[in-house]
C-alpha cells in the first residue's frame, strides 16, 4: 500500500526567490530515498513540496508536477489536506503538542481530525506506534504526562510515533536523527528499515554513513552560490552513488572534499 | 596554535554578609529622620524618599569599596528596581486600603440584596442590588458582543489576514483603542436615537457602548496570544492531515487559551468600571430592572457617582458600592487564574 512519486521539472519559490530549480526525480515505492547536500541547498524545501507543506508559508508556491499513483499532487482540485493524510512528515526539530499528554500526542492525527476511536483501539494504537518508534519502554509508565516533559531525543521519537500512527503511504523525514544519540539513531534506522516494507520513505540527512546504511537510492542536491537556486545534481542507487558517482561534485561532497 | 596568555585562576571576591542591607536600611531611615528634624520635623513620605536615596548611596559606595565595581552596580540596580516597585505599590495599596476602610461601614448582605426604592434624605438603609444586576446585564451584553467579535477578528488577523485588508483592520483597531469612553457612549446613544427613537433607554444601549470600548482590547490581547503560538505546532498539525480550521480550533486556540482568558478578563475589567458612557445611555434608576431591553437601569459605577455626589449617608453607600465593584473584578480575576492554571501547557519547566 505504499506509493511511488514521479517528480517532474519542479521549481520551488519563496515569493520571488527561486529556492530549488528543475527537479526531476523518481521516488520508488517501498524503498528509502535519501537526500543529501550542503546546508541551504534546498533539501528541506524540496521535501516539504512532496506533501504540500511548502505552500503554508505566505507567498510560497511551486510549479511543475509531482505525480503520486497517477495523480498530480499539484493538479487542479487536489486537496492539500488529502495529500497530507497520505504523505506524513517528521520535522527537523521535534514539535510535540505542549497541551497534550504523551498518549494524546500519538493519537493527535485521530483526535484532531475528530475521528472516533474506541478506548481499546486507542490503547493498541498508542502502544503499537510508540513501540514502532522505539519509545514504548521509556514512557509506558507515564503516558499521561505532558509530551514536552520528555528529552529532546524522546520528543523526536514521539513525533515519529505520531506520524506513523496515522499510517501514511509515504513518510518524509527531515533530519530525524540530528537530535538523537547513537542508540536512538540506530533504533530509528532499524525502524526505517522495517517501515520500508510498508511505506515509501524519503529522508534528508547530513550523515553520509546514515544515508549509506539506510537508503536504497540517494539524491545529491547542490547550490552554485548564495542566492542561487538549488539543483538536484545526481540521483542513483546508493551503492553506485557512494562508490562510483558520475559527477565530480558528488564525489567531492561524499568524500568530504567539499568547498 | 600556542596559548599566549597565561591561565588566570578563577578569582574569589570578598562579599558583604547577606544581612548587610538591613542595618544599612535602618541607619538610612534614621539618618533621614534626623536630617528632617533639622527642618520642619519628619514626615513619612520624607523619611521614605530621603532614606531610599541615602540607602542607595551608602549601599553602593560600601559595596564598591568592599566587593568591587560589578557588585556595586548590581546593588545599585537592585535598589532602584526595588524602590520603583515599592513606589508603584503605594497607590495600589492605599487605594485598596481606603476603599476597604470606608466600604465596610455599609457593606453587608443587606446592602447586596436591597435596592434604593423608597430611600431618601439621610436614611441609612438601601443597597446596591439593582446596580449589581445592572452592571451584570450591561457588562454581560458587552461581553457577549465583544468577546466573540474580538476573538474572531484576532483569528482573522493572525491566521488568514494578508495584505491591505488586514493592515486596515489593524489600524482601525488601534484607533478604536484610543476612543474616549464618552464618545463610545455618544455613538451608542445616537445609534439608538436614529433606529428606535429618542425615548428608548435600556441596558442594551449601555452594553453596546461598552462593547465598542471592549472589542479593540480583546482583539489586541488575543492577537498577541495567537502570535505567540509557535508555527511549528501549526505545521505539525497540518502534516497530520488536519484541516486549517480544526488546526486553529484544536491546536492554536487550545494552546493559547490561558492567555486568551487573561486577556478577556482584562478587557472586562477595563469596561466594568466605565461611568461616563453609562450615565449617558442607561441613566439612573432606584429599583431593580429585570428587563435588559427596556427601561433605565442602575449600574455600580453610576450608583457610586450619584451617591457620592449626594454626600452624607449616601457617601457611605458609594464606598460600599465601590468595594462591591472591586470584589467583582477580583472574583473575575480569580476565575481567570484558575482557568489559565487548568489549561496552560504543561511541561518539564
Ligand atoms: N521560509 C522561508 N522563506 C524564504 N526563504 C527560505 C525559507 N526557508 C528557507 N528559505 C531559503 O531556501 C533555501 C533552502 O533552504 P532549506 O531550508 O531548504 O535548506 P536545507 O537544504 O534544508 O538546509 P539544512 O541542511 O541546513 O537544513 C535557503 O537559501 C533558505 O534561505
Ligand atoms: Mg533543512
Amino acid at each position: 500500500m505504499s506509493k511511488r512519486i514521479d517528480v517532474n521539472d519542479l521549481n520551488v519559490y519563496y515569493g520571488d526567490f527561486l529556492a530549488v530549480e528543475g527537479v526531476n526525480m523518481v521516488i520508488e515505492a517501498r524503498s528509502v530515498t535519501a537526500l543529501i547536500g550542503p546546508s541551504g541547498c534546498g533539501k528541506s524545501t524540496f521535501l516539504r513540496t512532496l506533501n504540500r507543506m511548502h505552500e503554508v508559508i505566505p507567498k510560497a508556491y511551486v510549479t511543475g508536477k509531482a505525480v503520486m499513483d497517477g495523480q498530480d499532487l499539484y493538479g487542479p482540485g487536489v486537496d492539500p489536506v488529502e495529500v497530507r493524510r497520505q504523505v506524513g512528515m517528521v520535522f527537523q526539530r521535534p514539535n510535540p503538542f505542549p497541551t497534550m499528554s504523551i498518549a494524546d500526542n500519538v493519537l493527535a492525527g485521530v483526535r484532531l481530525n475528530n475521528r472516533r476511536i474506541s478506548r481499546s483501539d486507542a490503547t493498541d494504537l498508542v502502544e503499537r506506534s510508540l513501540t514502532g518508534a522505539n519509545l514504548w519502554n521509556e514512557v509506558k509508565d507515564r503516558l499521561d504526562r505532558p509530551g514536552s516533559s520528555l528529552s529532546g531525543g524522546q520528543q523526536q521519537r514521539l513525533c515519529i510515533a505520531r506520524a506513523i500512527a496515522v499510517e501514511p503511504q509515504v513518510l518524509l523525514m527531515d533530519e530525524p536523527c540530528s537530535a538523537l544519540d547513537p542508540i536512538s539513531t540506530l533504533a530509528i534506522e532499524d525502524l526505517i528499515a522495517e517501515l520500508k516494507n510498508n511505506y515509501t520513505i524519503v529522508i534528508v540527512t547530513h550523515n553520509m554513513q546514515q544515508a549509506a546504511r539506510v537508503s536504497d537510492r540517494t539524491g545529491f542536491f547542490n547550490i552554485a552560490g548564495t542566492g542561487k537556486p538549488g539543483h538536484l545534481i545526481e540521483m542513483d542507487d546508493t551503492t553506485t552513488m557512494f562508490s562510483t558517482p558520475s559527477v565530480k561534485a558528488t564525489e567531492d561532497y561524499i568524500s568530504g572534499r567539499f568547498g | 596554535m600556542s596559548v599566549t596568555t597565561p591561565p588566570v585562576p578563577v578569582r574569589t571576591t570578598r562579599r558583604l554578609p547577606r544581612w548587610a542591607p538591613i542595618p544599612v536600611l535602618v541607619a538610612s531611615l534614621l539618618l533621614a529622620a534626623g536630617i528632617q528634624f533639622l527642618g520642619d520635623g519628619p514626615t513619612i513620605a520624607g523619611v521614605f524618599f530621603i532614606g531610599a536615596i541615602l540607602f542607595g548611596i551608602i549601599m553602593t559606595v560600601t559595596s564598591r569599596v568592599v566587593e568591587g565595581e560589578r557588585y556595586a552596580k548590581d546593588r545599585l540596580a537592585t535598589t532602584l528596581v526595588t524602590f520603583a516597585f515599592l513606589l508603584a505599590l503605594i497607590p495600589l495599596v492605599s487605594l485598596l486600603w481606603i476603599v476597604i476602610r470606608d466600604g465596610v461601614k455599609r457593606f453587608s448582605w443587606e446592602f447586596l440584596t436591597t435596592d434604593m426604592t423608597g430611600i431618601y434624605g439621610q436614611m441609612v438603609e438601601g443597597g446596591a442590588f439593582h446596580a449589581i444586576i445592572g452592571t451584570v446585564y450591561v457588562t454581560g451584553i458587552a461581553s457577549i458582543i465583544a468577546i466573540p467579535l474580538g476573538i474572531f477578528t484576532a483569528i482573522y488577523l493572525v491566521e488568514y489576514g494578508r495584505g491591505p485588508l488586514s493592515r486596515g483592520i489593524t489600524v482601525l483597531v488601534d484607533v478604536m483603542t484610543g476612543i474616549p469612553s464618552i464618545v463610545a457612549g455618544l455613538f451608542a446613544f445616537t445609534l439608538f436615537l436614529v433606529i428606535v427613537g429618542p425615548a428608548y433607554k435600556s441596558a442594551l444601549i449601555g452594553g453596546i457602548a461598552l462593547a465598542v470600548l471592549m472589542t479593540p482590547v480583546v482583539v489586541r490581547s488575543v492577537e498577541e496570544m495567537l502570535r505567540l503560538v509557535p508555527n511549528e505546532l501549526r505545521e505539525a498539525s497540518y502534516a497530520l492531515g488536519v484541516p486549517k480550521w480544526l488546526t486553529i480550533v484544536k491546536v492554536v486556540l487550545r494552546t493559547a487559551i490561558a492567555g486568551i482568558t487573561t486577556g478577556v478578563m482584562i478587557a472586562i475589567a477595563r469596561v466594568i468600571g466605565e461611568t461616563a458612557p453609562l450615565l449617558l445611555t442607561v441613566g439612573i434608576a432606584t429599583a431593580v430592572n429585570w428587563d435588559a431591553f427596556d427601561g433605565r437601569i442602575a449600574t455600580l459605577p453610576v450608583f457610586v457617582y450619584r451617591q457620592y455626589a449626594q454626600g452624607g449617608a449616601s457617601a457611605d453607600r458609594a464606598w460600599a458600592a465601590a468595594l462591591t465593584l472591586i470584589i467583582i473584578v477580583m472574583l473575575l480575576n480569580l476565575v481567570a487564574r484558575l482557568v489559565s492554571r487548568y489549561f496552560s501547557p504543561k511541561g518539564a519547566r
